[in-house]
């Protein structure tokens, strides 16, 4: 992958910060943008825009072609039929979409749903939510030393009573990887749908739907180079056609009367209401971007690079890296700087024009198990060079001697 | 931007030696915080005379050095003070903070904290145990004790 003709496509990565070289990396809350999606969503507002399936002028129909081409686009980035894509604002109405149209109706007081206390809080409270409504269960899987949730501890908590298993592909804050392939088979044998947060996993690697045994996949499209407000809900063919829209409007139906209505088709019915239209066209540009530099391309850069980074502050004398201590399998890598918290770490960084993340990272209980109150988090994308991660390493290191320094 | 401007000696020492820190076992008012942005939290303790005053403030929690380090100065600067000149602290140091003009002459060593207004995602540290402050006032004109909100 030519990474300099890459970082060439993202304008933002150009500027200066604090008077510095600008790296960038918190790709994992969210990503830069590139020209093609900025592009595309200003040649949809320039050229096509008008409301999407209703109008019978040309404008309208053009609009409506790009809105469903995008949905076609991102079904081709995970495997998928596009009527297996419901458009939402984000990984987070994703999840809220499964966990109440087909949570709350396959819940019910005897049954579980399967989820980590290393979820995401929008990968956890929408479970509990949905569980506690119905008067079902919520289970944990045991983490491994590492963080790693293995086959093994997912088959000692998954029973005949599980509905549903609830995991993140990629931890957004110990990096770790989860077998999706594995966990799907063990959730299929207990008759259980497998409903997977993507939102670290779908801009960073190839996910495919089938070949995994997906049965729910949520996926930003912020996190993927495209527009926030805009991400996506694949659900397989048949669950979706079974589950209830949530939100009821325009848009959405078949045909409405005074004494009761029907719905569309999914995935049309989980969409009332104007759609974000240029979101689409966005998110469905990012999809085209990723897929033409390739995913597998993407991930590799983003491996290597994160174990140079890991092996670069591992040896730096108060550094702790979280998560798993050998190889890492993906671009997120947490750490803290002994005595130093990690919102001082950040603001420290900044003023060398490294942006990372500090704080909680929306996971509460994790960082409980950790014994952390806070952590720093440098997560990396296709953008990111090793000057990115010298320059943030560097950083760390006149950080360190700052902070020690006058502390005395 | 340099961060000598923020991370003051004296900053680093309160948050390393943080004065007053610890509960009181019978507090007129006791506040508890927490800045579910950053997971940052404080409890504040007062002792509160019949005449209002601030006879004792006690403070614990965990956070950032910003947060503990103007826990620590705040704390240290109402004891002894009425509750009216403690507000006046309180308010005084936010104006610094926001760049509004400010009573430095109240401040002590809260004014060293003055480079956090350089970073304005730090601003809410450093006003934390202020705002627990100004719970506990709110919460004792309306007849309330202790308790524990979220900011």
């Amino acid at each position: 992958m030519n990474i300099a003709a890459r970082r060439a496509d993202f304008p933002l990565l150009a500027i200066q910060m604090n008077g510095k070289r600008l790296s960038y990396l918190d790709s994992a809350a969210t990503s830069q943008k590139p020209r093609a999606v900025l592009d595309a969503v200003r040649r949809y507002y320039e050229h096509d825009n008008a409301n999407v399936h209703r109008g019978v002028y040309e404008l309208a129909a053009r609009a409506t072609q790009d809105y469903e081409d995008a949905r076609q686009k991102l079904a081709d980035l995970v495997g998928s039929a596009p009527e297996e894509i419901v458009f939402t604002r984000g990984t987070t109405e994703s999840i809220n979409l499964v966990a109440r149209s087909y949570g709350e109706v396959v819940l019910e007081p005897g049954t579980n749903v399967v989820t980590s206390a290393a979820e995401h809080h929008s990968n956890l409270l929408p479970w509990q939510q949905a569980a506690w409504h119905r008067g079902a269960e919520v289970r944990y899987v045991e983490l491994g030393e590492d963080g790693r949730i293995t086959p093994d501890a997912l088959r000692s908590v998954v029973d005949d009573q599980t509905r549903i298993v609830a995991l993140a592909h990629v931890s957004n804050v110990m990096g770790t990887v989860t077998d999706v392939a594995a966990a799907a088979e063990i959730a299929h044998a207990h008759g259980a749908v497998l409903a997977v947060d993507g939102a670290q996993s779908v801009p960073h690697r190839p996910v495919d739907v089938r070949a995994l045994g997906i049965d729910f996949l949520s996926f930003s499209g912020h996190k993927m180079c495209g527009p926030t407000g805009i991400g996506a809900l694949y659900g397989r063919a048949d669950l979706l056609q079974r589950m209830e829209p949530v939100y009821y409007g325009g848009e959405m139906i078949e045909e409405v009367t005074l004494q009761g209505s029907t719905w569309k088709e999914a995935p049309w019915r989980f969409e009332g209401g104007t759609p974000n239209i240029a979101g689409a066209v966005g998110i469905g540009a990012a999809a085209d971007y990723l897929r033409s530099i390739g995913l597998t391309a993407i991930h590799d850069h983003e491996v290597e690079l994160a174990n140079y980074l890991a092996d670069r502050i591992r040896p730096i004398a108060g550094v702790v890296v979280y998560g798993p201590q050998g190889h890492r399998d993906s671009g997120v890598v947490t750490f803290n700087l002994d005595g130093v918290h990690a919102h001082d770490v950040a603001t420290a960084l900044d003023t060398e024009g490294v942006c990372v993340r500090a704080g909680h990272h929306c996971c509460q209980p994790l960082m409980r198990r950790l014994q952390a109150a806070s952590t720093a988090r440098a997560s990396l994308y296709l953008y990111n060079n090793r000057e990115d991660v010298d320059q943030f390493v560097d950083a760390l290191a006149k950080a360190k001697e700052f902070f020690h320094r006058v502390a005395g | 931007m340099s961060l000598d401007e923020v991370y003051r000696e004296v900053i680093m020492d309160h948050y390393q030696n943080p004065r007053h820190h610890g509960h009181l076992e019978q507090p007129t008012l006791s506040v508890g915080l927490h800045n579910p942005t950053c997971g940052d939290e404080l409890r504040l303790d007062l002792q509160v005379s019949d005449d209002g005053v601030v006879q004792d403030a006690v403070f614990e929690g965990q956070g950032c050095s910003i947060s503990m380090a103007a826990a620590s100065m705040f704390t240290e600067a109402v004891r002894g003070k009425s509750l009216g000149e403690a507000n006046r602290i309180a308010e005084s140091f936010k104006d610094l903070l926001m760049r509004r003009e400010s009573d430095r002459s109240i401040l002590g060593e809260l004014e060293a904290l003055e480079g956090v207004a350089k970073f304005p995602a730090r601003v809410k540290c450093a006003t934390l145990v202020m705002n627990a402050f100004e719970k506990a006032i709110r919460k004792m004109s309306e007849g309330g004790g202790s308790g524990n909100v979220q900011a």
